[in-house]
């Protein structure tokens, strides 16, 4: 009974397990719902659904399976793995295409075709057309691999997701709850402890309650301390989107583990570089922002940044005011990162690209410059030598 | 079917969140409830109990809260100071044995109520160690050596306002509830059961500006339903003439009595400076 629904829901990528489907059962067997498919879909929704983002998606599965209807491509679209599409762009593209892509035209030309086309397409998405061509569409990297254009997936609905991405901006937030493969990350960051007793004193302090009892004629003096804690204060700061789409995952992993290990933890993100604003949910990103300069001032000089971010990016979105692909930058991005540094003197950059190509990116070696070389890969390795860096 | 919740005549309560209250009475499972602040999560406890007549027993959550205290405390420290002074009570060890919220509700000598108010305050443990006690609704007294276990099952609600996850081994032990900020019409009857002599106009006109009020950009904390409430309670008291909030374009006054609505210094500030803005636009 119901079995095919509760497969369906699972399919869609809701996390049931069969307890949930009992009680589902369970709570019919009770009538608690009445024989109407609103009451049911009341009922499977509170059953079946713990978080309140996946309501859409439970709402696009139990429309599928009551009338098959409702699940309108392109909310369906918006759920599709941002795997599938990276592949098939990465299918269209060689190595060897990357490559030549990357050497291709001048900043200047670049970000003047890359507008260009911005424009066009924001034009004609008015006018009604859904689908997407040119080179800048493509969320996966800042420019696009191709500033001659590829067109992904014509035949296919799945590209107006693309189109999606793009016109809301809508990155995902990271997920910390990546459990696999976070426990040797747990270990790296440990290195960045330091204990102190803060806050109210709730634990008994044995030698100092012995050493006062002693004191006191053998009379009981109890002594009370507060509880043991990590006091490191940590910013971190994490590119999001464009070229790091490509390291999501061991992004994710960082988070979730940083998010266990440290009591004080406070995440912005950006895109590209540091400039005067950055945001801490992705889904308000264009709403929310919050001005670097609150964040200097508000959190004090004792906190450790870690920016996260793979620095690849073309040289004059650090060095020129106006460099950036997302709005125009009065000041320059070093000013921004420099006025950073000198609130936080404890600072790493942590880059989730593999050691031996940094040399080659021109804005890595900037940025590096900017760190007085304190630049991480994101290794077990690298994190380690990272965290012993921070904790002198 | 003994009991069934439907909402009160001072809670207005949505089919789906009635159901999911229903649902966790019948199946004596927990109740996990998520929305804005102020959207009246803790005020459904109060509610349910108040609608089906039990007792409710309250346990708000803080960063210190440990699991433990929900069921029990055991007073070490001043059974061993007693000791030294050589009282009386000192020799049962039930005299230091301090019942928490859960201990009360399961003796209950009727189905309790239990409100465990925003779960997510506590350490990030906190949930998984309540995880037996809310499924077999029993525990162990260690220092008593006895098990306590619920003589009815008590329907037990959980608020959280987001801040941390909940543990998926929780979290499938419970029904799950989202509370949406009510739109103009909910709102109407919110405001209808709260302030049912209100005059149509004015009710009109004043929730229109606390909806435009909301839509403004960048506020750090939206007004909602409570201040909602509390505001139109300022404005009977103070009688407020319709015609101070017909000028409802917010974007050229500041309504009276703002301070209820906008909690926030930085929020008021904002909210001024783009007020004066569209003034001085308007003028050139």
């Amino acid at each position: 009974m119901l079995l095919d629904f509760f497969f369906r829901i699972r399919d869609a990528g809701i996390p049931v397990s069969v307890k949930e489907y009992l009680t589902l059962l369970d709570a019919l067997r009770l009538r608690v719902a009445n024989e109407t498919v609103d009451d049911f879909y009341f009922l499977s929704r509170s059953t079946f659904v713990k978080n309140e983002a996946l309501y859409d998606r439970f709402d696009r599965a139990f429309g599928d399976y009551f009338n098959g209807l409702e699940s309108l491509p392109d909310d369906f679209l918006k759920n599709i793995p941002e795997e599938w599409l990276k592949k098939q762009l990465e299918l269209s593209l060689s190595e060897e295409e990357k490559k030549l892509i990357e050497t291709l035209g001048g900043w200047e030309k670049l970000m003047e075709t890359f507008r260009q086309r911005l424009e066009e397409q924001e034009k004609r998405h008015q006018g009604g057309s859904k689908w997407i061509g040119t080179a800048g569409k493509s969320p996966f990297g800042a420019y696009g691999y191709n500033p001659e254009g590829i067109r992904i997936g014509q035949a296919g609905s799945r590209n107006r997701r693309a189109v999606k991405v793009w016109d809301k901006r809508e990155y995902r937030n990271l997920d910390d709850n990546v459990e696999l493969g976070t426990r040797n990350i747990k270990v790296a960051l440990k290195r960045l402890r330091k204990f102190a007793r803060e806050g109210a004193a709730d634990e008994l302090d044995l030698d100092g309650t012995i050493r006062a009892t002693a004191n006191n004629g053998g009379y009981l003096d109890l002594k009370m301390v507060p509880e043991r804690r990590n006091a490191i204060k940590v910013l971190i700061f994490f590119d999001i989107g464009g070229s790091m789409d490509d390291y999501v995952r061991s992004c994710e992993e960082l988070f979730s583990a940083a998010r266990t290990e440290f009591k004080h933890l406070e995440y912005f993100y950006f895109h590209n570089f540091i400039y005067e604003s950055v945001w801490r949910d992705n889904r308000r990103r264009n709403n929310e922002r919050i001005p670097l300069g609150q964040i200097l001032h508000k959190y004090a000089a004792d906190y450790k940044v870690i920016v996260v971010g793979d620095a690849t990016m073309s040289p004059y979105e650090i060095t020129y005011p106006g460099g950036s692909v997302e709005h125009f930058n009065e000041e320059a991005g070093s000013v921004w990162l420099k006025r950073l540094l000198d609130v936080y003197p404890k600072a790493a950059w942590i880059n989730p690209t593999p050691e031996a190509r940094w040399k080659y990116h021109e804005s890595i070696s900037l940025t590096r410059e900017l760190f007085d070389d304190r630049m991480y890969g994101l290794t077990l390795s690298g994190l380690g030598k990272a965290m012993k860096q921070l904790a002198k | 079917m003994a009991d069934r919740f439907s909402g009160t005549k001072d809670y207005v309560a949505g089919e789906d969140l009635m159901m999911a209250v229903n649902a966790a009475i019948a199946l004596q499972r927990p109740l996990l409830i998520k929305g804005e602040p102020g959207t009246g999560k803790t005020m459904l406890a109060l509610e349910v109990a108040g609608a089906l007549g039990r007792p409710l027993y309250q346990w708000h959550i803080k960063s210190t809260s440990k699991a433990q205290q929900g069921l029990y405390e055991y007073d070490a420290v001043s059974r061993l100071r007693d000791s030294q002074l050589g009282e009386e009570s000192v020799k049962d060890i039930k005299n230091y044995i301090m019942k928490g919220p859960l201990w009360e509700a399961f003796q209950s000598e009727e189905p309790a109520v239990v409100l465990i108010d925003e779960i997510d305050k506590a350490d990030i443990e906190f949930p998984n160690d309540l995880l037996r006690e809310l499924d077999r609704m029993e525990f162990f007294v260690y220092e008593t050596k006895e098990l306590i276990s619920a003589r009815h099952r008590p329907v037990i609600i959980i608020t959280s306002n987001n801040e941390k996850d909940l543990p998926d081994a929780f979290l499938r032990r419970c029904f799950f509830h989202y509370i949406q900020f009510p739109d103009k019409e909910t709102m109407n009857q919110i405001v209808d059961v709260h302030f049912p002599g209100i005059k149509k106009q004015l009710l009109q006109q004043a929730l229109e500006v606390f909806f435009d009020l909301r839509e403004t950009p960048g506020l750090k904390k939206k007004p909602s339903t409570s201040e909602l409430l509390d505001w139109l309670k300022i404005l009977l008291a103070e009688d407020v003439p319709i015609e101070a909030l017909q000028t409802n374009d917010q974007r050229k006054s500041i309504p009276p009595l703002a301070g209820a609505l906008l909690k926030n210094e930085q929020d008021v500030h904002l909210f001024e400076r783009l007020v004066f803005l569209n003034r001085r636009s308007e003028r050139t």
